[in-house]
């Protein structure tokens, strides 16, 4: 092969590979793409069908129930205007606490009961993550009834 | 007093870097020989003047002044003087002073040891050092100043974060700041190539040692926060493609990319444009792993509107320096030259082929961590990119660049032909397949991903034994043990380097494919039974420590009858923040670790517990260690030691200890 034919190669060949590292990157990112909903959207029926999503809100007080296994909880997240019934197996995080924020990671079943994978509630006691803040926000701002002020504090990063 | 002499020491700094910044490099272009002296002793004063900022921020902290706006957040008067040390970079403000600080002992060490280097070029990296490092002081002093006082005084501090509270927390962010800021060296490296147009073998030998030893320490700091991650979120994972994790592996895939693109320049004087453009990229993503984890874009896009001021800063500083310094790149690169043609299959295709790979991986984690801030930033609704994307993107991106690791060191450079590799490797792949085969099958669980897994990891290990032979037969030497001596430590280095991967992917695989996990109610005295070892839960007591209260469950772990270990996982309440942490026990081993953690207390005196049985989990922290070992390896070689005697043949023994230390 001359050079230049060698050149060609080479560059068709690394274009190729990048064609097809694209090509797998989007496909992967398109199919786990998670997204997130407030309790509102989840109550007007916005949210996908067997598909997973993540709400947030804040954790109503008095509802979180343990089942007699100590295992599964049943909690309700609400954005003050809406609200969702939740139930996890598992171990809840550190910081899960009624009347904090929470994030949870799960299907919603027909009952219109929230099946949660994963609830995520991480970092210190004034850090609200942010989807649930954004959540109650949202309901405050299109004027459903306000309950708590809610400040969001700067969060501080956990680490590195 | 004492904070605003490190206040004014960090503006005093700021006026030399400035100096640093300017006059060398102005003097370089003109070829004024005074102009030019000026790098080293201004880099010998900022590095003095900055150490004493940072001594003078932890005396505030050692002596619990909440008069200090920072130390009053971030640590308290019940914290232990050596958490309360490592509250120094515990929050933003403090880390920066941590960054600029690494960034002025990168800088001492290039003054110490580049007397072989040629004038120009040693004042032309000390100046674009020192410009960094103008941005770096600019932003401390006009919007994120650690010394700001708090007037009246804070009674008592608001603690830091628990999370924190923690030997590994101590180590982890000096380590990779170490790393993140030595890829500036190797920056700073390839932008005075640029300025001087000349980019030859020898500029390649002289970066190349900073480089491997940012990389390496940026290896055991990214490996010491998974570790961190591990025991302390309590929660036994140890990689969550979190974007906090992501802002320091992207710079680890492109500094990786920049080792083995500098061997080539080195030894064949190829891929010079690559190499300084890749030099560029590993630093900007240093920079942009700490504003992403430092600036709270993270936390929320929208607390970065709460101070606009700081937002703006840290944009206009990356723009500045990206897209500075690929202008000069656009403008000058084609002065340096692409160096030596090469066949498509050869050593040098090769490793262009795994950098390709490296920076294809590197651009996926960009995506998956900035697309959602893109669009939480334009309100266009709000995403999370989950684990699942980056590892269904890694195996297929991972797994020729693995397939080639063992290939490569064995290709001829210019051109290597594929038959004979096949016939020299034959051997290797045979073994490897039928291992990785067979292997899973015998341990009872036969998974695709378990035996590619295993196939990859058998691979390197394979292949480095071939390529060890065959270098063996041709270094001289009559017995086995003069031989092994004279094959060069970079060589080595890169041997171990490799196996570290090896042993890396065994850890992952391992892991993926085995570790089981069991979330249960336990009564006092009640057993669980998971992989092969039985867990009795004996009770819950309470305990006081110094700044928290805690219940400590007591499990005897036993196999077979006979008692393994006793574990005390607790769940700790500190008491200024009121927070609790779950803090896990572990019993390591070297083919296993156990895992307790407390979940809730239920009645009765039972708690939610969970348990793990986590097999080889810890190659992956010991891959990473033998790897950064190799790249020390590397570092000793030799040729580098050579190349500083010779230069300078009276090297008093301190300097000598001193520069082992950096090495």
């Amino acid at each position: 092969m001359k050079p230049r034919h060698k050149r060609f190669a080479f560059i068709g060949l690394g274009l190729l590979v990048l064609g097809v590292a694209t090509v797998l990157i989007l496909n992967a990112f398109q199919s786990n793409l998670v997204f997130f909903f407030t309790p509102t959207q989840v109550a007007s029926g916005e949210v996908p069908q067997g598909r997973s999503f993540r709400i947030g809100g804040m954790v109503e007080d008095g509802s979180l129930v343990r089942e007699n296994d100590g295992l599964t909880v049943r909690f309700i997240v609400t954005d003050t205007a809406k609200r969702v019934p939740v139930t996890y197996k598992g171990i809840l995080p550190d910081l899960f606490k009624e009347g904090k924020g929470a994030v949870a990671q799960g299907k919603l079943n027909a009952d219109g009961t929230f099946v949660a994978s994963e609830v995520l509630a991480k970092h210190d006691e004034n850090y609200m993550p942010p989807e649930a803040a954004e959540a109650l926000a949202k309901a405050k701002a299109s004027g459903a009834q306000q309950s708590k002020s809610l400040v969001v504090p700067q969060g501080r990063q956990g680490s590195l | 007093m004492i904070p605003e002499i490190g206040h004014f020491a960090l503006i005093l700094a700021l006026c030399v870097a400035v100096v640093q910044g300017i006059l060398p490099i102005y003097g370089a272009a003109v070829g004024n020989s005074g102009l030019m002296a000026v790098a080293k002793p201004a880099a010998r004063g900022q590095f003095l003047l900055v150490l004493t900022a940072f001594c003078c921020l932890g005396y505030a902290f050692a002596e619990k002044d909440f008069s200090v706006l920072y130390v009053a957040a971030t640590s308290n008067s019940q914290l232990p003087l050596h958490y309360r040390l490592a509250a120094i970079w515990g929050a933003h403000e403090g880390s920066l002073l941590l960054w600029t600080f690494i960034l002025t002992i990168w800088m001492f060490a290039v003054t110490l040891f580049s007397a072989h280097l040629p004038d120009a070029t040693r004042s032309r990296i000390l100046g674009v050092m020192g410009l960094v490092s103008v941005g770096f002081l600019l932003f401390m002093l006009t919007v994120s100043n650690p010394f700001e006082r708090l007037i009246p005084a804070a009674v008592d501090g608001r603690d830091l974060n628990p999370l924190l509270q923690d030997p590994g927390m101590v180590i982890h962010p000096p380590m990779l700041y170490m790393g993140y800021v030595g890829f500036s060296v190797a920056f700073a490296f390839a932008i005075a190539a640029l300025l001087g147009g000349n980019l030859d073998a020898a500029w390649a030998r002289w970066s190349r040692p900073w480089t491997t030893v940012a990389w390496c320490f940026l290896t055991v700091g990214i490996a010491m926060g998974s570790g961190w991650a591990y025991y302390e979120l309590g929660w036994g994972g140890w990689w969550f493609w979190d974007p906090v994790e992501n802002a320091s592996f992207m710079p680890w895939l492109a500094g990786t990319a920049l080792v083995h693109s500098l061997a080539v320049t080195d030894k064949r004087g190829g891929f010079k444009v690559w190499t300084v453009l890749l030099a560029i990229m590993a630093f900007s993503l240093s920079l942009l792993g700490t504003f992403l984890v430092r600036s709270g874009v993270l936390t929320s896009v929208h607390a970065f509107a709460t101070d606009p001021k700081r937002g703006l800063f840290i944009l206009a500083f990356l723009a500045v320096v990206i897209g500075g310094s690929l202008a000069l790149y656009a403008w000058r690169a084609p002065r340096v030259g692409l160096g030596g043609s090469f066949a498509m299959v050869s050593r040098e295709g090769m490793l262009l082929a795994n950098n390709v790979l490296l920076v294809a991986a590197m651009g996926s984690v960009l995506l998956g961590t900035l697309y959602p801030l893109f669009l939480d930033a334009l309100d266009l609704g709000k995403i999370s990119v989950g684990p699942p994307y980056f590892d269904s993107v890694f195996v297929p991106l991972m797994t020729p660049a693995i397939f080639l690791m063992g290939i490569g060191p064995l290709a001829q450079w210019k051109k290597a032909s594929l038959p004979d590799l096949a016939k020299r490797l034959k051997w290797a792949f045979g073994v490897s397949v039928l291992t990785a085969l067979a292997l899973p099958v015998v341990m009872g669980n036969w998974t695709p991903l378990l035996s590619l897994g295993l196939l990859l990891a058998i691979w390197i290990a394979t292949t480095a034994v071939v390529t060890l032979r065959e270098r063996l037969a041709h270094v001289s030497g009559n017995t086995l043990l003069e031989r092994l001596r004279s094959v060069p430590r970079s060589y080595w280095g890169m041997l171990v380097a490799h196996c570290g991967i090896a042993v890396f992917v065994v850890g992952v695989t391992m892991v993926k494919g085995f570790e089981s996990e069991k979330d249960v109610r336990m009564n006092v005295g009640e057993t669980t039974t998971i992989g092969d070892y039985t867990f009795r839960f004996d009770g819950a007591q309470d305990v006081v420590g110094p700044n928290y209260t805690a219940a400590r469950g007591t499990f005897s772990v036993s196999r077979d009858g006979r008692e393994t270990t006793v574990l005390y996982p607790e769940k700790r309440r500190y008491t200024v923040q009121n927070q609790v942490m779950t803090e896990a026990a572990i019993d390591p081993g070297l083919l296993r670790d156990l895992y307790v953690s407390l979940g809730e207390p239920l009645n009765d005196g039972a708690w939610s517990v969970r348990l793990y049985h986590k097999p080889f989990v810890d190659w992956i922290w010991g891959g990473c260690f033998i790897m950064a070992l190799g790249g020390v390896l590397a570092v000793s070689d030799r040729r580098y030691r050579i190349a500083w005697h010779r230069q300078e043949p009276a090297v008093p023994a301190s300097t000598r200890t001193a520069r082992r230390k950096v090495a």
